[in-house]
C-alpha cells in the first residue's frame, strides 16, 4: 500500500519535472531576447533539479544512492542560481541592455562597441 | 517512467546545443552550455536508475563540480576581456 502510494507519488514528481525541463528547453529556444532567455534556462535549473531529485529519491528509499542524490540536489540548486546571477552580472555590466522586444540580435551587442557608442555623444 | 523523463531531458540537451549554435551573444551561448551541463547531471542521475546501476551518481557528481567551476571561469575571462576593451577605446 505504502510502496504504491510512494510509487505513484514519485511518478507524478517525475513526469512534471519532465515536463519543466521540457518547458525551460523550448523557452530557451524560442523567448526573443537574452534576459528571457536566462528567466527559462534558470526555471530547468531550479524547479526541474528539485523535482525529478525529489522523485528519484522516493523510488530508491533509504541507500546510499539516495545520500548522493541528496548531495547533488543541494548542490545543484545552491550553484544554478549562482551561475545564473554570474552570467546576468556579467551581461549587464558588458552593455546587453534589458528591454522589450530581439534587442540581443545585433552581431555586435555584448562587446564593448555598445558600451562606447553610448557614451560617445556626452 | 524513466525513459519519459531521459527523453524531455535529451530533447532539451538538443535545443540547448540549437540555441548555442546560433546564440547571436556570447552570453546566449554559456547560458546554452549552462543548460547543457545541468542537463548533463540529471540525465545520469535517471539513467542510473534507469539501468539499475547506482555507481553513475559519482560521475554526476562530479560533473556538476567540474561544469559550475567551468561556467564561472569562462564568465571571469569575458568579463575581463569587456572590461579591458572599453578602458583601451576609452584611452
Amino acid at each position: 500500500m505504502i510502496d504504491l502510494a510512494l510509487d505513484i507519488m514519485s511518478w507524478i514528481l517525475l513526469t512534471v519535472g519532465g515536463a519543466c525541463v521540457l518547458i525551460g528547453g523550448i523557452g530557451g529556444l524560442r523567448l526573443p531576447n537574452f534576459y528571457t532567455r536566462i528567466h527559462a534556462a534558470s526555471l530547468t535549473d531550479t524547479m526541474a533539479t528539485l523535482l525529478i531529485f525529489v522523485g528519484i529519491i522516493l523510488q530508491s528509499g533509504f541507500t546510499l544512492a539516495s545520500l548522493k542524490l541528496f548531495a547533488i540536489m543541494l548542490f545543484l540548486l545552491l550553484t544554478g542560481p549562482t551561475a545564473t546571477y554570474a552570467l546576468a552580472n556579467a551581461a549587464l555590466l558588458s552593455g546587453l541592455k534589458p528591454g522589450p522586444g530581439r534587442s540581443g540580435l545585433k552581431p555586435d551587442a555584448g562587446t564593448a562597441k555598445d558600451k562606447t557608442k553610448e557614451n560617445a555623444p556626452e | 517512467m524513466y525513459i519519459l523523463v531521459s527523453i524531455a531531458i535529451l530533447i532539451t540537451m538538443v535545443l540547448a546545443v540549437v540555441r548555442a549554435l546560433m546564440g547571436p551573444t556570447v552570453y546566449d551561448r554559456v547560458l546554452a552550455v549552462n543548460v547543457f551541463g545541468t542537463k548533463t547531471v540529471l540525465l545520469l542521475s535517471v539513467v542510473a536508475f534507469l539501468n539499475g546501476r547506482p555507481d553513475f551518481l559519482d560521475l554526476a557528481l562530479a560533473y556538476a563540480l567540474i561544469n559550475m567551476v567551468g561556467i564561472l571561469a569562462v564568465l571571469e575571462f569575458f568579463q575581463n576581456r569587456s572590461q579591458r576593451n572599453s578602458k583601451a577605446k576609452n584611452d
